[in-house]
């Protein structure tokens, strides 16, 4: 992939040869960083790395606050309805994940329950009707629904470990539910967050089909440009390219939750 | 001073009742405990008076206020847990200042409050440790600091000293008299070993199946034991099953089964035809080698059945006519000699008749 990435593209897709380079290496010098170049000369690639970003950040954010408060509900509750809840977390996994997207075209689409009941609620404050569908809300929406699970699990795995005599023990010491929750339950969870953090958001930055399937003709993220490279436009080299900032800013995320996350780093 | 009473106290977890009935009043800068074995609803008390549990009947009162309707964190008191719940991301500073940060006092006050109790328990380099980075006698030290530093009415203890070993357990106990003088605050302390409960109260509450049997002294409670249960839950105690033939002035005559009669001590409620045990502690029994002179009126000849070496102090198993068995406590205060009787040896076991006491069933 990187050596990929130096590379120039052949005139029908794919790779120009190597065994061309030898014999003519003024007009092919072989390796270049002439897709490097490209990348950085428009900004609309920085743009959509931006929006990527936006998405993945803003999915995550949202998978926390949703996760939060149901991996709390299962790591409390009876041993015996723990298996059973977490199965129904894991259950969609049952089917395809296409059909549960195409699903959701038809939620959201124009002539749904759901589009009809906003629509009209927002007639009522005079509002003009919304088209939830192709649009970067139900791209959200889509990712959302399909990433939640990956926030749920980990969450649970970590809540279910905390010691409850901690929570007795800042009650007795004075703390009120809130404080309870801020200095004990928080911080002691956020291995599980940022665990959860990972699991959602480098998937979905890296995701293509939900905005494919959902999103309008400008919802487009990283992952169709890079798909798009490799099987439409058939630059593979700026595809690598592509691939290969991603995977970078994949790492530096990465590193700095990894980092967060290090143990002993939270004083009250 | 009355500064705790709790007031007819009782706790049922389903058809289980664990506090029966409770009555308890506690002074103000006392050293109380509730002692008893695991399941007797000592714990369950002290969650009731923490406030983690509400009693189905009953009051707790604090300066003649009930507080059952107030929740754990509004209530002036602290507790140490059994396993210490100190809190795993937070240093031992942070730990010690919990108390403080969550009374809303400001992070200079806190500050320099952390410093001083951290000197007072010489942890002052530990600060910014984590609690797994200590050993357990030290959690135990930070478990003590943050329950006091916010000067609670009432230190509640549950069984605080358990999981250390028996060496830093006695000097922890020390510690821990010392630290509740100087603090000047008045703990409530749970445990079921009888020897620490002796060695650290002021008043100990001795509990069985959700009831109190017996409030009084250490001293008292070791010595006059109110019954049956107390004497054989407090200390080792010689048993033999009596019953009350006499009863004049200040003595009781007794049938004792195997031994005949033997006189004891007169106690209240006490009447003739009354069943019983004639309850003797090893220490009090004395034992002499066959045919030397022996002062005490009440004495039998037994032979050494059995003995327990453990270094100060020796238990011989004696058995006495009918096959009764008794046991007797010697120091071992004789320089060059192991032990004073081998087994086999013939021996007069004598006791005083003021030293041993009738507990009517």
């Amino acid at each position: 992939m990187v050596l990929t990435s130096f590379r120039l593209p052949g005139e029908f897709g794919g790779l120009v040869p190597i065994h061309i380079l030898s014999e003519d290496a003024n007009e092919n010098p072989g390796l270049t960083i002439e897709t490097y170049q490209f990348f950085f000369s428009d900004f609309i690639y920085f743009e959509i790395f931006i929006k990527s970003f936006a998405v993945a950040t803003l999915t995550t954010i949202i998978c926390i606050v949703m996760a939060y408060p149901l991996a709390s509900l299962i790591a409390r509750s009876h041993k015996k309805f723990r298996h059973l809840m977490i199965m129904l977390v894991v259950l969609p996994f049952a089917s395809n994940f296409l059909i549960r997207i195409y699903a959701w075209m038809i939620i959201l689409g124009p002539e749904s329950t759901l589009s009809h009941m906003i629509n009209s609620i927002l007639s009522f404050f005079g509002i003009a009707p919304v088209t939830l569908l192709f649009s970067p809300f139900a791209v959200l929406i889509g990712m959302i629904y399909v990433h939640l699970p990956f926030m749920i699990l980990p969450l649970y795995t970590n809540l279910e470990q905390h010691d409850p005599i901690l929570l007795d023990a800042a009650q007795d010491l004075g703390a009120s539910s809130w404080q309870r929750f801020w200095y004990v339950t928080w911080p002691q969870s956020l291995p599980g967050i940022f665990s959860g953090s990972a699991l959602v958001f480098i998937p979905v930055l890296g995701m293509f089909a939900i905005p494919d399937i959902l999103g309008g003709t400008s919802d487009i993220m990283i992952g169709n440009l890079i798909k798009d490279q490799f099987l439409s436009t058939r630059d593979w080299p700026f595809g690598s390219t592509l691939s290969i900032m991603l995977t970078l800013m994949v790492l530096v995320i990465v590193g700095l939750l990894s980092w967060l996350a290090r143990p002993g780093t939270r004083t009250i | 001073m009355t500064l705790l009473e709790v007031r007819n106290v009782t706790k049922r977890f389903g058809s289980f009742t664990a506090v029966d009935d409770v009555n308890i009043t506690i002074k103000t800068g006392e050293f109380f405990t509730l002692l008893g074995p695991s399941g007797c609803g000592k714990t369950t008390l002290l969650r009731m008076i923490a406030g983690f549990d509400a009693p189905d009947n009953g009051q707790i009162l604090l300066d003649n206020k009930d507080i059952i309707d107030l929740p754990p964190e509004k209530r002036p008191f602290h507790t140490v847990f059994q396993s210490y719940a100190l809190f795993s991301h937070m240093t031992v500073a942070d730990n010690i200042g919990f108390p403080l940060k969550m009374s809303g006092k400001t992070s200079r006050e806190i500050k320099i409050r952390v410093a001083e109790t951290l000197s007072e328990v010489e942890l002052s380099s530990f600060s910014h440790r984590y609690p797994h980075e200590l050993s357990g006698g030290q959690k135990q030290r930070v478990a003590f600091a943050r329950g006091l530093i916010n000067q609670p009415r009432l230190l509640l203890l549950d069984e605080p000293l358990g999981a250390l070993d028996e060496k830093l357990r006695e000097n922890m106990q020390r510690e821990l008299i010392s630290l509740q003088a100087k603090a000047n605050v008045t703990f409530i302390y749970v445990t079921h070993a009888q020897n620490e409960a002796l060695a650290l109260s002021h008043r100990i509450a001795v509990m069985n199946q959700g009831k109190i049997e017996q409030i009084d002294e250490p001293s008292r409670i070791y010595n006059f034991p109110i019954n049956r249960f107390v004497a054989d839950f407090i200390g080792k105690i010689n048993m033999l099953d009596a019953q009350v033939i006499e009863a004049s002035g200040y003595h009781l005559k007794l049938k004792v089964t195997g031994l005949g009669e033997v006189m004891a001590p007169v106690r209240e409620h006490v009447k003739i035809g009354d069943q019983g045990i004639l309850a003797i502690r090893p220490e009090q029994v004395r034992i002499d080698p066959l045919g030397s002179e022996v002062a005490a009126k009440f004495q039998l000849v037994g032979k050494i059945k059995d003995f327990l070496y453990i270094g100060d102090v020796t238990t011989y198993l004696i058995e006495l006519p009918n096959s009764i068995r008794i046991e007797a406590l010697q120091p071992n205060s004789f320089p060059g000699h192991a032990k004073l009787f081998e087994i086999g040896d013939p021996v007069v076991v004598s006791w005083q008749e003021h030293s041993a006491q009738f507990l009517p069933d």
